[in-house]
């Protein structure tokens, strides 16, 4: 394992972990919100945001898929040592992580069960960028309407119309993170 | 209709203040250390990691210390303690062949390798009282002899030569967790064993002592019961290779029982299994006993619908924490509930009442 | 893997395993002071879960858990170590991952012999009264049938 594998990991867990579990639950209450999350530094492509949520939400109970670019040596031997996360094929996983393009078809991955509708994968998406603009986001959590620079539209839609199963989202570019829960409608702009 | 009510604090405080204080008591006694409760109340320390899942002596010992004695309220503590643990992971299943033995005895083989080894054990004492105790300043020893280290084989091994006894086949299948899956029924003897083992002690024992009177009897013998250390050892991602990470005491019960044999299996011994932590004998022997009986299906057994057969009334009420939470939940405000009782019984007397001035 | 590495590999599994049983106290006594050293994980509390087998031998089961604390180290010369230690004990842990470094310099006999031996001959020797004091308790039926020949 090389060194790159061995840092890059948080330095106060117990503090760093949960300010982003704050963070993250806090965007998926409020879906559409740009927030900040740190204490990560992983390996290339994933950025800090990426590695901050991996660190906080995975652990070795928790399988991993890794999509696309995501899917290197690096990543891998980082999720390794500091998760310790199973690294899986989509239909087993728990969470995935990787580009947009990369992580369709998005009918691979867990919806969960009408008994246990909380078994669903959670998606974290890497973006080049986050912004408040683009797609109209409705729903709980949200006062009236706001906007989130989606990938597209349609598969969000589908997803919401399979409430209460379908997939969570959380898109994560440099140090920000957005999220957009099963529940939260999704309009083009 | 729901009434929410606030209130108490102070009285709470206070209650809370005097607890400390009685825990205490009286200060013209030396205070209890936690390592005294570690190593001179160990079968306690030992029932609280078993019941309470998670192997540490301290921890446990100080549970017992915060819990006043009461083991269960000590159990409760280190199940909300072990929930905020991360899990590293799994270990490799421990090998109780290679353990090294405290105590070793088989009631089905009276010379058997490695031989019958007593240990520090409550039988053959005389039950009485012992009042040299209460003066303090014993330090008694034990005695010793020279020690074979060869390993100590299961007896079992020998019937299995015969082919007298169902194999064990080994496998290497992901046990289903049910700290981190909700239990769900029907359940595979891994998961029964795992509830079983971190069940109450209490109710393991009286499941099992019913089968010995006939609710679904099996015929058990001890095969053999081991007391003892292992090693526990750990596949360790960023090495690539397992080592070893720490040692734990178990004790260990394999009975052999009576099998006339059923419509898909033939005539031969079965076993039953029992492994807990700590020296818990009481509690593997109960265990191994109640991991029989549950096994009629497997077996192609009858069930003549004994408590111990019962998969769901073995596994749903065998956990003390479950069983405490909401037995006594029912002694928490329930004013608004008890309200409308009230008011229902009120009003049933005054329409029976009615009826009954009206027949009248 | 070569035969060099695969020995590499079992000495590292015994030196490490011999420290994570160590008791704590003692090697705090043995290593009071550290070398300058980077924490990539710093000491870290958690649980392992234990399996044990079915009839001894069979499938796997979920025992318990147990605690276990874990660190890993960069020492100033780029080496790295890796440190599990049974228990609750993070000054433990830091010091079972620097020693799993300097285990794989030049100071490696000198720690061997002066950490190492003490802590193994230790166990070894606690070992060994246990098992004297077991086989003190052994049953001789046959002894009580010759007691006549005596």
């Amino acid at each position: 394992m090389t060194a790159q594998a061995l840092s890059g990991g948080f330095s106060n867990p117990p503090h760093q972990s949960s300010h982003a579990f704050r963070a993250i639950l806090e965007s998926f209450a409020r879906p559409g919100t740009l927030l900040t999350i740190r204490g990560a530094q992983p390996p290339a492509p994933l950025s800090v945001a990426a590695g901050t949520a991996l660190l906080t939400l995975a652990d070795g109970t928790t399988p991993v898929h890794l999509a696309g670019d995501a899917d290197c040596q690096p990543v891998r031997d980082w999720i390794t040592f500091h998760i310790g996360a199973p690294l899986v094929a989509p239909q087993q996983a728990m969470f995935a992580i990787g580009r947009w393009e990369s992580l369709a078809p998005l009918s691979r991955f867990h919806i969960g069960a009408p008994d246990y509708p909380d078994r669903a994968a959670t998606l974290i998406v890497l973006m080049d960028g986050l912004s408040n603009s683009g797609a109209h986001l409705t729903g709980p959590g949200i006062a009236t309407k706001t906007l989130l620079s989606l990938p597209e539209i349609a598969a969000f839609q589908d997803n919401a119309a399979r409430f209460p199963l379908g997939l969570d989202f959380l898109f994560v570019a440099g140090n920000r993170v957005a999220g957009l829960p099963r529940s939260t409608k999704v309009e083009g702009a | 209709m729901y009434v929410a009510v606030k209130g108490g604090e102070r009285a709470i405080d206070n209650a809370h203040a005097w607890l400390a204080a009685e825990r205490r008591g009286d200060p013209s006694v030396p205070e209890l250390s936690v390592t005294q409760i570690r190593e001179q109340l160990k079968l306690a320390v030992n029932r609280v990691m078993a019941e309470g899942s998670l192997y540490d002596p301290d921890l446990a010992a100080l549970a017992i210390k915060q819990a006043r004695g009461d083991l269960i309220e000590a159990v409760f503590l280190i199940r909300a303690y072990r929930t905020t643990l991360p899990r590293f992971g799994a270990s490799q299943p421990i090998s109780t062949d290679a353990m090294a033995v405290d105590r070793r005895v088989s009631a089905t083989f009276k010379d058997l390798p490695g031989g019958q080894i007593l240990g520090p054990t409550f039988d053959y004492t005389h039950r009485l009282l012992d009042f040299k105790l209460a003066a303090e300043g014993e330090s008694p020893t034990a005695h010793t002899a020279p020690a074979d280290s060869a390993p100590v084989p299961h007896v079992t091994e020998f019937l299995n030569r015969d082919g007298l006894i169902e194999t064990a086949e080994p496998s290497d299948t992901a046990p289903p967790d049910l700290t981190r899956e909700p239990m769900e029924l029907p359940a595979d003897r891994a998961l029964r064993l795992q509830a079983i083992t971190r069940g109450d002690e209490g109710f393991i024992l009286s499941m099992a002592y019913s089968t010995q009177r006939g609710y679904g009897r099996t015929h058990a013998f001890v095969g053999e019961l081991r007391i003892g250390t292992v090693s526990v050892s750990m596949d360790i991602p960023e090495l690539g290779f397992p080592i070893e990470i720490g040692e734990i005491e178990v004790t260990e019960c394999e009975t052999v029982n009576q099998f006339k044999g059923s419509k898909t299996e033939p005539p031969q011994f079965t076993r039953g299994y029992g492994l807990v932590f700590g020296q818990s004998e009481r509690k593997a022997i109960a265990m191994s006993l109640v991991d029989r009986a549950l096994r009629w299906k497997e077996l192609g057994e009858d069930s003549i619908g004994a408590p111990a057969q019962d998969e769901e009334f073995v596994l749903m009420h065998c956990d003390n924490i479950q069983a405490t939470g909401f037995l006594e939940h029912i002694k928490l405000p329930h004013y608004v509930d008890f309200q409308s009782e009230l008011e229902l019984v009120r009003r049933l007397r005054a329409e029976a009442m009615a009826a009954q001035e009206a027949a009248e | 893997m070569t035969e060099g590495a695969n020995t590499g590999q079992r000495e590292r599994q015994i030196w490490m395993s011999a420290i994570a049983k160590a008791n704590p106290a003692r090697l705090e006594e043995l290593m009071p002071d550290l070398p300058p050293l980077t924490c990539l994980r710093p000491p870290e509390v958690g649980a392992v879960m234990v399996q044990g087998r079915i009839g001894a031998t069979g499938a796997p089961f979920n025992l318990g858990e147990m605690t276990v604390t874990r660190c890993s180290v960069r020492l100033s010369d780029g080496t790295v170590g890796h440190g599990y230690a049974q228990g609750r004990d993070k000054p433990h842990a830091l010091r079972a991952a620097v020693l799993d470094a300097l285990m794989q310099t030049d100071q490696a006999a000198q720690v061997r012999t002066r950490i190492l031996d003490v802590l193994t001959a230790k166990a070894e020797l606690a070992r060994a009264l246990r098992a004297e004091k077991a086989a003190a308790t052994k049953v001789d039926f046959f002894t009580m049938v010759r007691g006549e020949d005596a």
